[in-house]
């Protein structure tokens, strides 16, 4: 029915304003594209070219392969080490707060227990916790075990999610009628069945926002992979690119490491803008569940 | 049954409350220790009470950090907010090739690193990399410089709004989306415009989507720290509190002065919880008064 309603909307009132509308949509698509288009034209270019043509065209060489070949062997293949580490780092502190939040967002949606109402508004408090607020600390405490320069120092803290929490809380209420749970409880399955077979692949849509979310917070983040990593070899790309930009800038104009930049820049963002055009139907769907409350 | 279901509760929530402990209310409670030490003349440490506190209170370059990401955010939040919802309610009512073209790519700048965010635009801001400068002076402007003192904190005010509008923008969409038709279906049979219900009975419905992407964006304006310090290669114009969080990581890690960094930091989580709820506070009672 509604699909009915929304054809008959799209026809009914949009002409006049279209015009407009459709400028300000093409302004801001090409503000918004500018910096990647940059990007991708600049990471054809040799150094020489970089100063010396046009920035926002192609330059007359094409020098990609270059760039992606001196990428790959820059400080004995660095980059892709880099890589590695930002994909294990993100996919396992996603994966970590996916299923940790998806409990605790389960479990205050159909659970009643003693603590609960202290417990919800606790979330909605941390989430206003300021996380870089957290990192000295946390640096300090875990210098003394011995945990800082690991990729446990980055990947755990990234599982506290308790937006993730609320997130799963109100999907649950929405769409996990309690009626179901009881009749699995009647048919003798155990809760953590319930919560594995039942609960989960009803929670889909939303588990894979949680994901999303997470994994692009974690393979965005800077400031903790900065305070708690002091080896290169540990260092995820965002973390990795800032050194290389900084040795570029104190060499002055003449560095190599401009060009490196700028293509690790480019092969940065690729998998996850694909992964995003992609997934859109999911993100899309999981912020509504979000956002309506 | 019922003491069943409050254990079965419990233990569903004990791997998330194991997270908080460790990294949420130890590191929380840890900084709180620290920052009411301080270092003795002997070596070792002693119990200071409120000391870093209150010298905190009076440090010119973390009250000048401070102010600045405060007017940074009275000044940069609305702009950005106000954007994603023209964006949001345009592309609520038009379904078109180019209306999900511009959804999409006003939303890919969430992808991209804020590092990496940082680096091409300091790129295109710079006079030997980027056509800004030549475009800007030749509209009249001379010796434009994006990195000066004065321009500097805009500059970084463009790239944040670059990469956090289209985000905003969907979740206000999102709620919109939310709304259900008949609402505004009877506003038009009675003849108002397109504008008349977007102002008058759009915005009023998404009320808790645009309070939550303030609110987002003002925890994310109190602790910028990755841009401004990326950019710091550029220019002089970053000191060394230019926001708190640069502040205190320098604290910490520049000059070794772990207890002082604590209780700045510490300070900025309280500023930015104080903050959060007196406009929650306003909110609330403003939709009480309605």
């Amino acid at each position: 029915m509604s699909l009915l309603t929304k054809n008959k909307k799209k026809h009914g009132y949009l002409a006049p304003h279209s015009n407009t509308a459709n400028l300000v949509m093409i302004l801001a698509i090409g503000y918004f594209l500018v910096p990647i288009v940059w990007v991708v034209v600049n990471s054809t270019k040799d150094n020489l070219q970089l100063f010396s043509t046009f920035s926002l065209w192609f330059g007359n060489e094409w020098h990609l392969m270059d760039n992606l070949k001196g990428l790959m062997t820059q400080d004995g293949g660095l980059y892709f080490t880099w890589m590695r580490n930002t994909a294990v780092y993100s996919i396992a502190s996603a994966v970590g707060a996916t299923i940790i939040s998806s409990m605790a967002g389960y479990s205050l949606a159909r659970f009643n227990f003693k603590g609960r109402s202290i417990l919800e508004a606790g979330i909605l408090a941390m989430v206003m916790v300021p996380a870089t607020a957290l990192v000295m600390p946390l640096y300090l405490m875990l210098s003394k075990i011995n945990l800082v320069n690991t990729p446990w120092s980055v990947i755990l803290p990234a599982m506290l999610s308790p937006f993730g929490a609320f997130l799963i809380r109100v999907y649950v209420q929405e769409s996990i009628p309690e009626e179901i749970l009881q009749a699995a409880r009647i048919d003798r399955a155990g809760e953590f069945r319930i919560y594995w077979q039942i609960v989960l692949p009803m929670l889909r849509p939303a588990l894979v926002t949680v994901f999303l979310f997470s994994l692009v917070s974690s393979w965005n983040n800077f400031f903790l992979p900065l305070v708690m990593l002091s080896e290169n070899k540990y260092y995820p790309l965002t973390v990795g690119l800032q050194s290389w930009f900084a040795q570029a800038s104190q060499e002055g104009g003449n560095s190599i490491l401009f060009n490196l930049v700028i293509a690790g820049a480019l092969i940065a963002i690729i998998p996850l803008i694909i992964s995003f055009i992609f997934l859109q139907k999911y993100w899309q769907g999981g912020i509504n569940a979000g956002s309506i409350k | 049954m019922k003491l069943r279901q409050s254990i079965t509760g419990w233990l569903f929530m004990i791997p998330f409350l194991i997270v908080v402990l460790a990294f949420l209310i130890a590191p929380l409670g840890y900084a709180l220790y620290l920052s009411t030490q301080a270092d003795t003349l002997v070596g070792g440490q002693e119990f200071v009470g409120f000391e870093n506190y209150k010298f905190s209170l009076t440090d010119p370059i973390f009250l000048e950090g401070v102010k600045r990401v405060f007017i940074f955010g009275l000044i940069q939040i609305p702009i950005m907010l106000f954007l994603s919802t023209v964006g949001a309610l345009v592309i609520d009512v038009v379904n078109t090739r180019l209306s999900r073209t511009f959804r999409l790519i006003a939303f890919m700048p969430y992808a991209v690193p804020g590092v990496v965010a940082a680096l091409m635009w300091g790129f295109l801001y710079s006079e030997s990399f980027g056509p800004f400068v030549g475009i800007v002076e030749s509209l009249g402007a001379k010796d434009f410089n994006f990195f000066s003192l004065k321009v500097f904190i805009y500059s970084v005010s463009n790239i944040i709004t670059w990469a956090w509008t289209g985000y905003n923008m969907i979740i206000i969409y999102s709620a919109l989306q939310g709304l259900s038709r008949e609402v505004y279906e009877a506003a038009i049979v009675d003849g108002a415009t397109q504008i008349q219900i977007a102002i008058r009975v759009k915005l009023p419905a998404i009320k808790n989507a645009i309070l939550l992407t303030t609110i987002f964006a003002i925890i994310g304006t109190m602790q910028i720290f990755t841009e401004p310090r990326i950019l710091a290669r550029y220019t002089n114009a970053v000191s060394n509190g230019y926001t708190p969080n640069i502040y205190s990581f320098n604290l910490a890690f520049a000059q070794s002065q772990f207890n002082y960094a604590a209780a700045v930091s510490f300070t900025l989580a309280i500023v930015v919880f104080v903050v959060t709820a007196i406009v929650l506070a306003l909110t609330r009672r403003k939709g009480r008064v309605e």
